[in-house]
């Protein structure tokens, strides 16, 4: 992504290709380490790209600024997405891809704060990071910063009993400066979350719990960056942009399927993925 | 000449010497053991059903809801939930298996654990895979390096780290009969059988694996393997080592403890587990009150660990054969000294 001019404020077609190159090095990472979680990496892409690339204020040469834009990927499990989003943005070398999940790698199988760079929370165990950002978002409140916290959680994940705890804290405190995306992939680890634990009508219950609540197609670039930003504009309450997403986007085979939830792919899997999230390019 | 070894697979003590015993011998995960055993004491029991946090698929735990669809319970991603509901159907009668990650289940549900199950002594199985450092590649996050011994110190506890399949399906036929609450703690890994199918198992009593006077190992879960290996391994240099599998760590067989420390005159435990609070403690509690002889602690110490594969993790930190000789140098070294001392009337 060396050409881009990430200076500028990138177009839509430029953030669809950043999400191509994510798409390639998430596959990448989990092929090389013969683990991970595909799925819910793949179906959050085009909104990291939009956030790392267009939205968030940070500056990657300096991870630690204390006015940069906070970002928690409460599903910690898809950690290859936000890997793949800090490489390509410059946060350390591409070369430490090929190490996820590996011995004394900086990339832990679950994002760890004090080894990656660009890194804002600890994450992995489900429901934590949506109240870390509950955190987070007061903390910037308290000392009078104008930092936007954004944190991405998954539809299974919203299972969570701390999810709604977080969500009734968010919302009497009105943090306006907090945005949570669900990435609404319809599937959790062992199944369809309709088979496994139905969330009702999603949208409704973030509104009973005082928030604005905004549904978008999370793989229309367009729509990604325009819920973004008008959600950094809303003032007096939290916002929660629900994205309607593809488990496994971008790979026909991985597509809507369970299993691809936490398994790599072989050899020839990762070739024809590889190719298909190229030919999107297109 | 006899052989010292009891209760062994014979391709096991064969390959014991062997310098790649870990690769060289049959393994399997034991939460695998564990839902394939749930199939077999389901069959028997009436009452027992099964308890899922949308991990059924981790402990193949998924086989026994497509077998009994009706007995099976998928909570979502509600480990607190869950566990507390497994508190209201054992009040009813029935025995719930609460199965999961036991991240989750021993710190997440950690509340529920303690209130809702042990405080009124209900008949909860938990059933926690991923237990200590036996998932790798996943990181600290999914490592419970501490689930034994939070769960150890709840009143009226019971707390099984079975070593191997066999063991592990001994156990849940022993859990399902038992009565009260028991937590049971299954490796995400493979670990290598060791035990021949007609073993007695009994919840509380620890099997002497190797005969030998010169120190005892006490080991649990995967580092019953390592233990195995070492006391080879020293055998070698000469040193007799006595191997105890403590497969259940609470309630501890305080008298297979003070017949080593009587007979051997210094002990190493071993456990996949930090530390603080979890084998090594129990045995040393009871020592310091009885019979404080030299002991040495293999577990994690005070640090968390790292994503890796599963071997090179629990190498990384101590936990694997070569260090476990290390400590019997040394508690062997501090046993020979303390007898000097005593000889020359000093202590
Ligand atoms: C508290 C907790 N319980 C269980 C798990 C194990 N786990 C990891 S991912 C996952 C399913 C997540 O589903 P979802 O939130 O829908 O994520 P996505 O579909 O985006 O991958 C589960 C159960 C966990 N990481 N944390
Ligand atoms: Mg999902």
């Amino acid at each position: 992504m060396n050409d881009l001019d990430v200076s500028k404020t990138l177009s839509v077609s430029e953030l669809k290709r950043v999400a191509v190159q994510m798409r390639k090095d998430i596959l990448y990472m989990i092929y090389e380490a013969q683990a991970g979680h595909p799925g819910g990496s793949l179906s959050a892409a085009d909104i990291l790209a939009a956030l790392y690339f267009r939205v968030m204020r940070i500056d990657p040469a300096n991870p630690q600024w204390e006015d940069r834009d906070r970002f928690i990927l409460s599903k910690g499990h898809a950690c290859p997405v936000w890997y793949a989003a800090l490489a390509n943005r410059g946060y350390y070398d591409r070369a430490h891809l090929s190490t996820l999940r590996k011995l004394n790698s900086i990339l832990q199988g679950h994002a760890d704060m004090k080894k990656t760079p660009g890194v804002d929370m600890t994450v992995g165990s489900l429901g934590q990071g949506i109240c870390a950002g509950v955190g987070m978002a007061l903390g910037a409140r308290f000392q009078k910063k104008d930092f936007h916290v954004w944190v991405v959680i998954g539809d299974g994940e919203m299972q969570e009993g701390s999810v709604w705890e977080a969500a009734m804290s968010a919302a009497k405190w009105k943090l306006d400066n907090m945005t949570v995306i669900l990435d609404l992939n319809r599937i959790q680890n062992d199944d369809f979350v309709e088979n496994t634990m139905p969330l009702g009508q999603v949208q409704e219950k973030w509104q009973a719990f005082g928030w604005n609540a905004i549904r978008i197609n999370g793989h229309n670039m367009q729509a990604v960056v325009d819920a973004l930003e008008e959600a950094a504009t809303i003032k007096g309450f939290p916002t929660i942009i629900i994205a309607d997403t593809v488990k496994g986007k971008g790979v026909s085979f991985m597509e809507n399927v369970p299993a691809w939830h936490g398994s790599a792919p072989n050899a020839e899997q990762y070739e024809q993925a590889i190719r298909e999230v190229t030919g999107a390019a297109a | 000449m006899k052989s010292r070894y009891h209760f062994l697979l014979p391709e096991v003590e064969a390959a014991l010497a062997s310098p790649n015993f870990f690769t060289a011998v049959k393994k399997h995960a034991t939460r695998y053991s564990y839902s394939e055993s749930l199939m077999e004491v389901a069959e028997i029991n009436p009452k027992v059903v099964v308890l899922d946090v949308d991990v059924g698929k981790s402990l193949k735990t998924n086989e026994f809801a497509k077998k009994y669809p009706h007995r099976s319970f998928n909570f979502g991603i509600a480990e607190q939930n869950m566990m507390a509901s497994a508190a209201g159907m054992a009040t009813t009668g029935l025995i719930p298996f609460a199965s999961g990650y036991a991240m989750f289940l021993s710190m997440r549900a950690l509340d529920q654990v303690r209130n809702s199950v042990h405080y009124p002594h209900l008949n909860v199985k938990i059933a926690a895979s991923h237990s200590g450092i036996t998932p790798g590649p996943d990181g600290v996050t999914h490592q419970a390096q501490e689930d034994l011994s939070i769960i150890r110190t709840i009143a009226g506890s019971c707390v099984i780290a079975p070593a191997d399949h066999v063991t592990t399906k001994m156990a849940v036929h022993a859990m399902t009969e038992y009565d009260g609450p028991v937590y049971l703690s299954l490796t995400r890994d493979p670990v290598p059988f060791l035990y021949t199918p007609d073993y007695p198992f009994e919840i509380g009593r620890m099997v002497t694996l190797r005969e030998g006077n010169d120190l005892t190992i006490i080991a649990n879960r995967d580092l019953v393997a390592h233990a195995l290996v070492a006391a080879a391994q020293l055998s070698g240099q000469g040193i007799e080592v006595r191997v105890l599998d403590c497969h259940t760590i609470k309630p501890l067989d305080e008298e297979a403890v003070l017949k080593a420390a009587r007979e051997t005159g210094c002990i190493v435990t071993a456990e996949n587990n930090v530390i603080f609070g979890g084998l090594g403690s129990a045995v040393a509690e009871l020592l310091v009150e009885n019979d404080p002889i030299p002991m040495q602690r293999i577990g994690v110490r005070d640090t968390f660990a790292e994503s890796g594969p599963y071997y090179e993790v629990i190498d990384k930190y101590g936990l694997t054969y070569p260090h476990i000789i290390q400590a019997a140098q040394k508690v062997l070294d501090r046993k020979y000294a303390f007898k000097n001392q005593m000889a020359k009337g000093e202590v």
